[in-house]
């Protein structure tokens, strides 16, 4: 399996994420390599939910993921939620992202990761639903770049500084990730739950 | 958490240039120009952006918190990215962060106010919650705050009262919270209603009122056409994110008890239901999904309240649907739902007929998820009418089964063979089938309970013996099979004996020629069965104790098997036939409890989750079978509260004359029960008791006590000074367990006795007695017991307590009852102690130390140097000192490694006040009490009893 950049939103009730936020680094690559291990094994016609390890807090927590050609959508819930609820919101997610970006390819979500977490913070924070309606999430989204360009002038900010990283010649901008060997990081953004 | 993968071909070549970038950015940050907003920005970016490829960032947040404070959308969006991204929550640079999140939260300007919300929201620390706990109520039921605010402001309430419910006061907010269920804009009523839900389930009552807003917002969404909730309706469902956040939230409370809001609610869920059967408006996988999801929430509702048959019938319906829906994700929610359903009475039944298609999904699912979920409906809707069913199902299922679930499914099959039998032959049959298939996954408690039950029936027993000894003959069986084989051969083998094909040698040879493959254990067990055929089978007795005294048997290098084929030669020899029947003596039966498989596949599946289920099972089944019903000894102990564990842990050591060795390897049969009371005599052929010389082999003696020494229990009576309930007393005969409570000067104490053995105590009589001195100060006041306790049961006894004036001494509590043959006499003494009569008072440093002052006299202090006895630690010196009875006075003392504490003994003629101070020397591993009181006998007697605790 080959998959060249993928978002894993992994939404974890507050406890156990404290806890992985505390074990910091090497437990949150452990769940990340564990979810790939997981997800990408499983065929597209069985179902989306799995039970996850003590990794993930246990019997209470499924993975609950969603496949869109190479990206893997995947969110860690508790029982609280509703599965079926999840995939509507992984699909409202990138409905909107597609929206934003005016059909969205994954070189969208590396270059304008910043833009992806925004328009993320819209839908989820701290690992909560916020807002499920599509128009309401795109017209917050429009208005921060509204602001961002009556600030303009300096800027178009994120989007210099992403160029400006751009220009940090990366040797090839990557296309094929292989998972063996790559050193995968998990920022510690909306914990989702 | 998001995470972004990226791996360029050459990782050498990446590494270096962003180790150069690195040193720039460095390089910019420390530079003597100061940098501009824009340029901060930019390099803050850049470092994400390099942290997000994996590599570490340690520098930058300062600047980033600087970018919070500017002005600029764009700055205090990058900086608070970064610090959602990279800050955790211990470091110092919070106070900084809160700081500009409190200005931003003031300035009323809502994206800036979104901004810091959805920081907190991500950050969620401790540190946070306690600067803005008090706040967030107050912006999220101001009637000016934007609506986007709002929601911000719910989640983020949610997630500080997730992280520190503590901090989180509840108030006057809570109703207008409430009323955000009324709010027009639907995404606030989505916020508040996640947030409600989870406040309810800690504190129903303030949220009560919640139930008939929700009912009736729920009611205007399903019932609307789906084209009144426009932007919330997604795909032609209206705004199905809300209605399950709604249906969660119903699910916190039992059924409206409004007929009105009630019958609303029906009228909801029977809607929702109906439009399960309409066609779809739309072919897309979106608009099913949605649909589905209010549908299956509704159906969890439906279930939770488990009142309405009528739609508890239609909801199992609808499942049943689901079951051979091409969907997997729809057949797989439709197994999990059912498995709840089968547990209501109303719907089992409905339940019940969907078998075939359950067993179908067993044999054909792909996903192993699915298949799980298959087993646990099968388990769940098993009774009596389809058990044997189920059960073959299950095992011809174990034999391909997945090697994840296959312990569990092992588990399921002992209980429900088990619960569900009538025949036990059939239940015999079906745990050596299980043995046989997956003899790896047969965990001791599953063999440990079918020689329960084989011994405890004895119309199974011949049956038992035939069928292992047919087992046995397969030329490789598990070792498991073994075990079971030995101890029932041991037993029973007699009852086949008769049959010239499975003679007495035919047994032993049988068993003996699988000795050689078997583990130590295993070999230990072997032994012991040996040993019992040299009493069932005289004839062969010749031919053990030649196996007993080969070379590989007494000098074998493991001490257990060296020490068993020692000691089973030599009773094999000294004793008399009388004395080798009575010691061999077929297992008397076990005490019927809990089934320790059951207790095993709770902690299996994590608490709850199995319990509720069997408790339904339980009590529907309890006419058919009594096997796994607790005894009347073990509900009693069950019904008083919680420290009555410690009262029912009973020893399960066998009980001899000399005190056995702690059991060791070979103890087979020891943990069988959590709480056994297994006793008496006959050598279990599992058991380990170790015969010294063959006359100790002529069991039942228990030597009389002295009837005059009070028992050497102080250490035991120490540790009730501290503490209220536990174990007072314990000897192979009988368990004392105390549960007590005490308010000002009068108490109550719960003495509990514990029969240990199999036999009746007779003419039990226990008195309390005070010394002359002693019953001026101290009132108490028994009722008697009842004379007979039989054996494995409890009897209670209270003691009412007065205290009149202080005391010095304790009741003696004396115990005299006929045990067997013998006349059986104790006392110990009774933990009513001076300082039970403590109320703790809270001072103030300046106050402690005036009164301190006003306690100067010499005859009032009484102060005691000692040795540490336990190790010192801060809290467990705190715990005793509260445990004691006084007060724990936090920042009293000016060195804050001493303990300060103050209180009132309150007796019925007066009150004293006293304080008290440790000062622990860590060094030197020695304490200094003081104690003042105003009385010096007082001062005197605490003294004494607090220098026993440390």
């Amino acid at each position: 399996h080959r998959a060249s950049g993928t978002w894993v939103l992994r939404a974890v009730h507050p406890r156990v994420l404290a806890l992985a936020s505390l074990q910091a680094e090497e437990v949150q690559q452990q769940i990340i390599r564990e979810t790939f291990h997981l997800v990408l094994k499983r065929d597209d016609h069985i179902c989306n939910f799995l039970e996850c390890g003590s990794l993930f807090g246990g019997s209470d927590y499924k993975l609950i993921y969603r496949h869109y050609a190479t990206l893997y959508f995947v969110f860690c819930v508790d029982s609280s939620e509703s599965e079926l609820g999840i995939l509507d919101l992984i699909q409202v997610f990138v409905e909107t992202l597609d929206k934003c970006f005016e059909n969205v390819c994954e070189l969208d979500l590396i270059f304008h990761m910043d833009k992806v977490h925004h328009i993320l913070q819209e839908v989820v924070i701290g690992g909560m639903v916020l807002e499920t309606n599509m128009n309401e999430i795109v017209a917050q989204v429009e208005a921060q770049s509204k602001l961002e360009k009556a600030e303009g002038g300096l800027s178009a900010a994120p989007s210099r500084a992403v160029s400006a990283v751009k220009n940090i010649n990366l040797p090839e901008i990557p296309r094929n990730i292989n998972i063996g060997d790559i050193n995968i990081k998990v920022p510690n953004l909306s914990q989702f739950m | 958490m998001c995470v972004l993968l990226i791996s360029g071909k050459s990782k050498e070549a990446e590494i270096k240039r962003i180790n150069k970038e690195l040193a720039n950015i460095r390089s910019k940050f420390k530079g003597d120009k100061a940098l501009d907003g824009y340029s901060k920005k930019k390099y803050v970016c850049k470092l994400l952006f390099i942290f997000l490829l994996g590599h570490d960032i340690d520098f930058g947040h300062m600047e980033a918190v600087n970018l919070l404070s500017s002005n600029r959308y764009t700055e205090k969006q990058i900086g608070y990215l970064f610090i959602s991204v990279l800050v955790n929550s211990n470091s110092e640079l919070i106070r900084l962060i809160n700081n500009a999140i409190k200005n931003d939260l003031a300035s009323r300007n809502p994206t800036f106010m979104g901004l810091a919300l959805h920081c907190i929201a991500n950050v969620g620390s401790r540190e946070m919650a306690e600067a803005f706990a008090g706040e967030i109520p107050k912006i999220l039921v101001a009637g000016d705050t934007m609506d986007s605010v709002k929601q911000s402001a719910a989640l983020c309430l949610l997630r500080l009262y997730r992280t520190s419910p503590d901090l989180v006061p509840m108030g006057d907010w809570t109703s207008r919270v409430v009323h955000l269920l009324n709010d027009q804009h639907l995404g606030v009523v989505t916020a508040a209603t996640s947030l409600i839900t989870t406040l309810a389930q800690k504190n129903p009552e303030e949220f009560k009122t919640s139930v008939s807003l929700a009912v009736s917002r729920l009611s205007r969404i399903v019932t609307s056409a789906s084209t009144d909730l426009q932007d919330y309706t997604y795909y032609f469902v209206p705004a199905p994110w809300l209605s399950v956040k709604l249906l969660r939230l119903l699910q916190c409370y039992p059924p409206p008890e409004d007929p009105a809001v009630r019958g609303r609610l029906t009228e909801c869920l029977e809607t929702i239901l109906n439009k399960a059967q309409e066609p779809p408006k739309s072919k897309k996988v979106q608009h099913s999904n949605a649909k589905n999801a209010v549908l299956f929430e509704a159906i969890s509702l439906i279930i939770h309240h488990d009142s309405e048959p009528n739609l508890l019938v239609r909801a199992c319906n609808q499942l049943g649907q689901f079951l051979q829906h091409r969907e997997t994700n729809l057949r797989y929610l439709a197994l999990e739902s059912m498995c709840t359903l089968a547990s209501s009475e109303f719907s089992h039944e409905a339940v019940k007929t969907h078998i075939e298609t359950v067993i179908n999904a067993l044999k054909t699912e792909r996903d192993v998820s699915v298949r799980q979920r298959a087993v646990d409906l099968l388990y769940a809707m098993c009774d009596r009418s389809n058990a044997q069913q189920i059960v073959a199902e299950m095992l011809n299922y174990l034999e391909t089964a997945d090697y994840s679930i296959r312990e569990e499914i092992v588990l399921k099959v002992a209980i429900l063979a088990e619960k569900y039998a009538v025949d036990y032959t059939w239940y015999v049959d079906t745990i050596l089938n299980l043995i046989r298939i997956a003899g790896d996954y047969v965990s001791e408690e599953v063999w440990y309970r079918v020689i329960q039950i084989v011994i405890n029936r004895d119309d199974v027993q011949g049956y038992a013996a035939k069928t292992v000894f047919e087992a046995l003959q397969a030329p490789a069986c598990h070792e498991n099979l073994v075990k079971v084989g030995g101890y029932i051969l041991g037993e029973f083998g007699n009852l086949i004996a008769g049959d010239p094909r499975s003679s007495p040698l035919i047994q032993f040879n049988l068993l003996h020629s699988k000795f050689h493959l078997c583990s130590v254990p295993t070999r230990a067990l072997l032994l012991s069965t040996y040993i019992k055929f040299v009493n069932l089978f005289p004839e062969i007795k010749t031919t053990i104790q030649d196996v007993l005294r080969s070379d590989s048997q007494l000098k074998n290098a493991d001490v257990e098997l060296q020490q068993r084929a020692v000691e089973y030669l030599r009773l094999s020899t000294i004793a008399s036939t009388d004395i080798l029947a009575t010691v061999l003596e077929e297992m008397p039966p076990f005490p019927e409890r809990e089934s320790s498989i059951l207790a095993k596949l709770k902690k299996k599946k994590g608490p709850g989750t199995v319990t509720d289920l069997e408790e339904i099972k339980k009590e529907r089944s309890s006419d058919m079978n009594g096997s796994a019903e607790p005894t009347s000894v073990n509900a009693s102990a069950v019904s008083t509260p919680s420290p009555s564990a410690d009262l029912l842990g009973l020893g399960a050591a066998p009980l001899t004359n000399s005190a056995p060795p702690p059991s060791s390897s070979g103890s087979l049969l020891v943990d069988v029960f959590s709480d056994s009371a297994s006793a008496v005599a006959p050598l279990a052929p599992g058991s380990d008791d170790n015969f010294a010389s063959p006359d100790l082999a002529s069991s039942e003696v228990v030597s009389e006590e002295p009837a005059d020494t009070v028992h050497d229990a102080d250490e035991l009576f120490h540790k009730f000074v501290c503490k209220n309930n536990g174990v007072l007393f314990e000897n192979q005969l009988l368990q004392i367990g105390l549960k007590s409570e005490f308010r000002q000067n009068l108490g109550r104490m719960f003495i509990f006795y514990g029969n240990k053995t199999s036999t009746q105590f007779l003419n039990f009589t226990p008195t309390v007695i005070c010394s002359d001195d002693l019953q001026s100060s101290l009132n108490l006041q028994t009722k008697p017991v009842d004379p007979t306790v039989d054996g494995g049961a409890q009897v209670q006894q209270v003691v009412n307590i007065e205290c009149v004036s202080d005391f010095m001494e304790a009741p003696i509590l004396n115990i005299q009852f006929r045990y067997g043959g013998t006349f059986q006499n104790l006392s110990v003494k009774l933990p009513i102690t001076l300082n039970k009569f403590f109320q703790p008072t809270e001072m103030s440093s300046q106050d402690f130390f005036q009164r301190w002052k006003q306690l100067s006299n010499p005859k009032q202090e009484v102060q005691n140097i000692f040795k540490a006895k336990h190790p010192m630690d801060a809290e467990i010196t705190k715990a005793k000192i509260i445990g004691f009875g006084s007060a724990l006075l936090e920042e009293v003392d000016p060195n804050p490694a001493n303990f300060v504490g103050a209180g009132i003994i309150h007796t019925k003629t007066t009150q004293i006040g006293c304080l008290l101070r440790l000062e622990p020397n860590l060094q030197a591993q020695m304490y200094r009490l003081t104690l003042r009181t105003s009385k010096e006998a007082v001062s005197q007697r605490l003294c004494e009893l607090l220098s026993e605790q440390f």
